[in-house]
Formats: structure tokens, sequence, C-alpha cells
């Protein structure tokens, strides 16, 4: 079973949705559910969502952050990525 | 992220349930006392290899991402395996409940090769007499078989999983121990009136005493599993672990043996029955069902809307109010401040006989001993 993140969450650095997360959509924003640590994670709102899946398109964290997240919200959007991170559902 | 903030989201139904119980056939080798399902003897209606098929593929396609199988004894139907590495195949995970009869060392070694599965074998006492009084003589020996086939197996941290009652609630250190013995995980549920449980919850559920202190025992153990069973006892103060709140038909349901869709597994009555899954498949009975529509319009909350602890407690469990015979605004039958205990006083004895009886059975009409294969060492009643 994969244990949660050791490295530390880094927002100049690449990352992406792990392999083992499924998503399923829901009017609140969506569950995301990792199938190793059977984990299950609500996603609350559906900005943190649309980040989530195109994480992956950019180089790294805040790249991703500086395309659609306003200024003012992304320091607490990189931490709800960071938590995220923290709790396994993120991998590089 | 707090899940609390999204209660209200999850009062008006998700787009799938988070909690599906499937229970794959009413056979049973033993009779427990409490049984929610009443199983005994298979039901000739069952859904065949080819249906449970299909329906796996309409769980995994609604992204319902693992299934609680259950029973009846899961492990009687031959296709038991074939059905359970279908599911790991399409990414739905499986957890599921079993008495350990069927759980010899081979069973055990395929089960430990298996991903995304748990299994949680049943236990309710912490010694033979306790347990087998409940479970039937052998039972307990049983139980304790799987376990060592299980930890033989290296299958890792399996679950042993206990309905909490009036005997046996004094007993959770030592089930705590048993699971540390294990390695397992210990989990605790709540004995309601369901079934064949209706026939023995008034003299097995915990006093309210015993409520006050295993709600206590929880909060210090956050690590025990309750799958949100006691919620009732929030309303003593600090919220326990989970949701807190009835999640039938919002985010919790039942699919029976022959495909019958009710809102949870405590609910075997045609009162909460949503539809069948042969007739129009899973997902249009979840989604458009006129019983789950208005399980998910906002309720009134009653008798209790006075109480100071509603926010905590939401009333309580909906399948204890109805096989008590209370109304779903009233107090649920354990209120830690005793409110059910008088709606249940003050409908005794007139309505009484109009109390819901759990239906259907599948309860045998003879009692079947266990076959002990080695000694045994049950009480005999
Ligand atoms: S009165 Fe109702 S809301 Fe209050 S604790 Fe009792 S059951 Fe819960
Ligand atoms: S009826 Fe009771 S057991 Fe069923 S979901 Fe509601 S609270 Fe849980």
């Amino acid at each position: 079973m994969p244990a949660s993140q050791t490295v530390d969450f880094d927002p100049s650095r690449h990352a992406r949705l792990s392999d083992q997360v499924s998503l399923r959509d829901e009017e609140f924003g969506a569950l995301a559910y990792h199938h190793g640590t059977r984990r299950l994670v609500f996603i609350k709102s559906p900005k943190l969502l649309a980040l989530l899946r195109h994480l992956d398109d950019f180089d790294t964290v805040g790249d991703a952050l500086a395309a659609s997240v306003e200024l003012d919200e992304r320091a607490s959007y990189g931490a709800a990525l960071g938590a995220l991170w923290r709790s396994g559902l993120l991998g590089e | 992220m707090s899940e609390s903030s999204l209660r209200p989201r999850f009062e008006r139904g998700l787009a799938a349930p988070i909690c599906l119980t499937w229970e794959l056939t009413y056979a049973c080798n033993l009779a427990c006392i409490h049984c929610l399902s009443s199983s005994g003897r298979r039901d000739p209606r069952e859904l065949t290899t080819l249906e449970a098929t299909s329906l796996i593929d309409e769980i995994a396609d609604m992204q319902i991402f693992y299934v609680n199988i259950g029973g009846g004894e899961p492990m009687i139907r031959r296709d038991f395996f074939d059905l359970v590495e279908h599911c790991v195949a399409r990414r739905v995970g499986v957890k599921f409940s079993t008495n350990g009869t069927r759980l010899d060392r081979a069973a055990a070694r395929r089960l430990a090769a298996t991903n995304y599965l748990d299994v949680q074998v049943s236990l309710d006492g912490a010694d033979v007499a306790t347990n087998d009084q409940v479970r039937g003589v052998g039972s307990y020996d049983a139980a304790r078989r799987a376990m060592d086939n299980l930890a033989g197996e290296n299958f890792g941290p399996f679950k042993i999983s206990v309905v909490v009652t009036r005997e046996n609630v004094a007993q959770l250190d030592q089930f705590a121990s048993l699971a540390l013995h294990y390695g397992a995980q210990l989990r605790l549920t709540r004995l309601r009136p369901s079934g064949r449980g209706a026939d023995v919850w008034h003299e097995l559920r915990p006093t309210l005493e015993q409520g006050r202190w295993l709600y206590r025992w929880l909060l210090d153990r956050p690590e025990v599993l309750t799958g949100d069973s006691f919620f009732h006892l929030s309303a003593l103060g600090a919220p326990l672990e989970g949701l807190n709140l009835c999640g039938a038909g919002r985010v919790v349901c039942l699919i029976d043996p022959v495909g019958d869709v009710y809102a949870c597994p405590f609910v075997i009555h045609e009162q909460f029955l949503a539809g069948n899954v042969r007739e129009s498949g899973f997902s249009t009975v979840w989604r458009d069902s006129e019983l789950f529509r208005s399980l998910r319009q906002p309720g009134s909350a009653g008798a209790c809307a006075s109480c100071g602890s509603f926010d905590a407690c939401r009333g309580g469990c909906m399948a204890a109010k109805f096989f008590t015979g209370l109304e779903r605004t009233d107090p649920d039958p354990e209120c830690v401040f005793g409110h059910g205990e008088a709606a249940m006083a003050a409908l005794a004895p007139v309505a009484l006989s109009l109390r819901p009886v759990p239906a259907p059975t599948h309860s045998r009409r003879v009692a079947v001993a266990l076959p002990a294969p080695r000694e045994r060492r049950g009480t005999l009643r």
C-alpha cells in the first residue's frame, strides 16, 4: 500500500493526480478516491477540481495556480493542493 | 476540508452512493439471533452470475469506488471468488463480511493475493459463551480459525466486526486486545431492531448508561471504525468520527440478493423498497426512485426540533425508529436523553401490535447447529 508522501510539497515542481486516484463528479465538486489507501476525500469546490484535472498540463504547480486562480486566492488553493499532496492523492 | 459543511449536500443525495452494501445471498449456515437480514435460506430468485457480473459493471460505470459485500454468508455462493475478482478487475474495491466458517487456509491465501480487498470477520463476544449465545454454538471457534488463517497467510490488517450489545459492551477492551494481537482493525456497529434483531433488540441493546460509556470509549479511540453507526451518541458532546447523518437513500443503500434496492441495509421492508436492478438497472433506481427522491427532501426535525443537540444527532437512525413503531420525526429510540424511551412508552401497549414486522424473512424454520470440525468448546443451550 503506498504510504502518504514523504517528500514535502513544493509548488515550484510538477505534480499531478496519482494514477491510483479516481474522481467522481458531484454537485459540490467531486469525490476523490485513492484505490490503494482507500482514502476518500471531498473536493469541495469546482475550481479546485478543475485545477486538479489540469495540473498535469503544467510544468509546475505554481504555473497551474497562476493560470487558473486569482492572485488573492492562490495561497489558499496552494494550501489545499498541499493537503492533497500529503494525503497521497497527488504524485510527481 | 471539514466534512460537516458538506452535510446539507449529502442530505440532498449524491450522484451515486458512497456506501453501497450488496448482499450476495440470503443463504447462511449460521442463524445469529440479531441478523439484520433474517438470513438462512437461499432465495431461489437470487441474481445469477451473469446478472451479478453486469451489476458490477454498472457499479463500476457509476464510479462507485467500493462495495460492502455481505449476506447471508457471501462465501457460500459458488461464484463468490469470481464476483470478487470481477469487482477488483473493474477497480471496484471490495469489503466483505463473513462469519468465517468458509475461510479456510486456501481461501485465506486467495484473498491475500487479491488487491483492493478488505475482509471483516464477525464476532459478537470476546469469549465463547458471550459470542455463541448470539451467533450459535461453534461460531466463536470458527471465527477465530478464520482470523488465524488470514494472519497465517499474511493477509494484512483485516477487520474484526462487532455488534455492540448489552452483553459485550464490557468486553470492548478485550476486543481491542484481540485486534491488536492479529494486527487487525476493530469495527463496532450498532444493534438495530432490524430483521431478527427486532426480536432481541429490547433485551440486547446497550442501556443508556452503557451508551454513555461507549461514547467516551470511542472518543478516546478514533482508530476504532464504526461506519458512522453511533452518531446518535454524538448528542452527548463532541461529534464522533464520520459524517454523522442518516445516509439512507442519500449516500447509503442496499442491493439485496434478488436485486431489490432498499434505502439502507437496516430497512429491509416494503416501505423502504426503491426498486429492483433487474427491471431498470441500479442507476435508474438510485437516481429516480420516488422513495429516494422523497428521502432527499429536507425533513422536519419534529419532536427533536427543540433539542439543543439536534445538530449533532439529527434525530438518529430512521431504521431504529421505524422498527420500534416510532415516526421519522420522533427521537431515536436510544436518544441519549431518554426521549426515545418516553416516545416508545407512549406508544405501548396500543401500538405494539402495529409495529412493523421486518420482512421478507429468510430465516430457517428449524434451527441448525454448526458442525465443529475440531473440538467444540461452545456453551450448549
Ligand atoms: S431529542 Fe432528538 S436530536 Fe436530541 S438527542 Fe434525542 S434523538 Fe437526538
Ligand atoms: S436508517 Fe439508520 S442505519 Fe440506515 S442509514 Fe439511516 S442511520 Fe444509518
